[in-house]
């Protein structure tokens, strides 16, 4: 089944190379980078390293950019979508754990979840809040996950089909829970391995994560 | 007559009249027309005779009629701010289709 790798990515030119690398060299060959209106060389190194790249003209958001790699992938005739960071925080080796349970039918869509090997480098703040979505999950949508907010996953083609991303920011991870949840897709998570360095603590901030938050609460009662 | 007074209704009278341009020049429909007018001759109105908010504010239980003024312009205003951020949003997802639509064209 042909398993094809999505990697959002906005102004990651710094890492994106490392990442392709690092994915074809687990043999994952069918790679589509989703520049996301990058002000820097992001799509010219990235297309430099043999990925598939599609380009926002402006920088619309990651969910946005999420939703172009997949339907792309679709069109290709993927069998098996993953969708996986572009700044380094992934590590190509935990997809094949991702892959399997999809290979053998066992779920159609497989999360990432850093707290299952018991990680102990995740920041405190960070935890916080991973904490706090996954019980808001739990209790909107009745959704069990210990990771509220990994962008590694694998999901079957039938399950990319139907989960729809409306949002075009970070709320997309909560949407596509929520939509699993909605259209009663079974679902598992493993665990991955992310990896915290000074650049990818830069980009999570506190306020990310109340605004995500906000909006998922919000979101309850604008339907 | 107040200096106040006189210069809500000459703002007013102004306001009016850039509605008026806009309306002639088609770039304001005739519902539109009909309510900015509306707003702004019950501008004219209570800046002309301010003890209409008095009897207002008698009708509903408040003491003076500039409270009243008040608090129904909070009001109308959190509602068009609401108004705006729900247009807002939707046309960030419109930009973001298109921009979407534009990759994958671009692609093909």
């Amino acid at each position: 089944m042909g398993i094809w790798v999505v990697v959002p990515a906005y102004n990651e030119g710094k890492t994106v190379a490392g990442v392709i690398d690092d994915l074809h060299k687990h043999g994952y060959k069918s790679i589509i980078v989703v520049d996301d209106g990058s002000r820097d060389n992001t799509s010219g190194l990235a297309e430099a390293e043999g990925a598939t790249v599609l380009r926002h003209i402006t920088n619309r958001g990651q969910g946005a950019a999420l939703k172009t790699g997949i339907d792309h992938a679709l069109s290709q005739g993927a069998g098996i979508i993953v969708t996986f960071d572009a700044d380094g925080q992934h590590m190509a080796e935990d997809i094949s754990r991702l892959v399997e349970p999809v290979r053998l039918k066992k779920a159609d869509a497989v999360l990432g979840s850093r707290f299952l090997l018991n990680q102990n480098n995740v920041p405190f703040i960070r935890r916080l809040f991973l904490k706090a979505g996954a019980l808001l999950f739990r209790m909107l949508y009745g959704v069990k996950l210990t990771d509220s907010h990994n962008g590694l996953r694998a999901l079957s083609r039938s399950a990319a089909e139907r989960i729809s991303i409306r949002s075009s920011g970070m709320e997309h991870a909560s949407e596509i829970v929520e939509e699993i949840a909605k259209k009663q897709i079974s679902y598992l998570e493993v665990p991955v391995t992310i990896t915290y360095s000074d650049y990818t603590i830069r980009h999570g901030s506190i306020f990310h994560g109340f605004k995500i938050l906000f909006k998922m609460l919000i979101k309850q009662f604008i339907r | 007559m107040e200096l106040i007074q006189i210069v809500i209704i000459l703002f007013a009278l102004f306001a009016f009249s850039r509605v008026v341009i806009r309306v002639v020049k088609k770039e304001l429909c005739q519902r539109e027309f009909v309510f900015w007018s509306i707003i702004w001759v019950v501008v004219i109105a209570v800046a002309l005779i301010p003890a209409i908010t008095s009897f207002f504010a008698g009708l509903v239980g408040i003491r003076r009629g500039i409270d009243l003024a008040v608090y129904l312009g909070i009001v109308a205003l959190f509602y068009l701010v609401f108004r705006l951020y729900v247009k807002m949003e939707k046309i960030e997802s419109d930009i973001t289709t298109v921009v979407r639509h534009i990759a994958a064209k671009k692609k093909k």
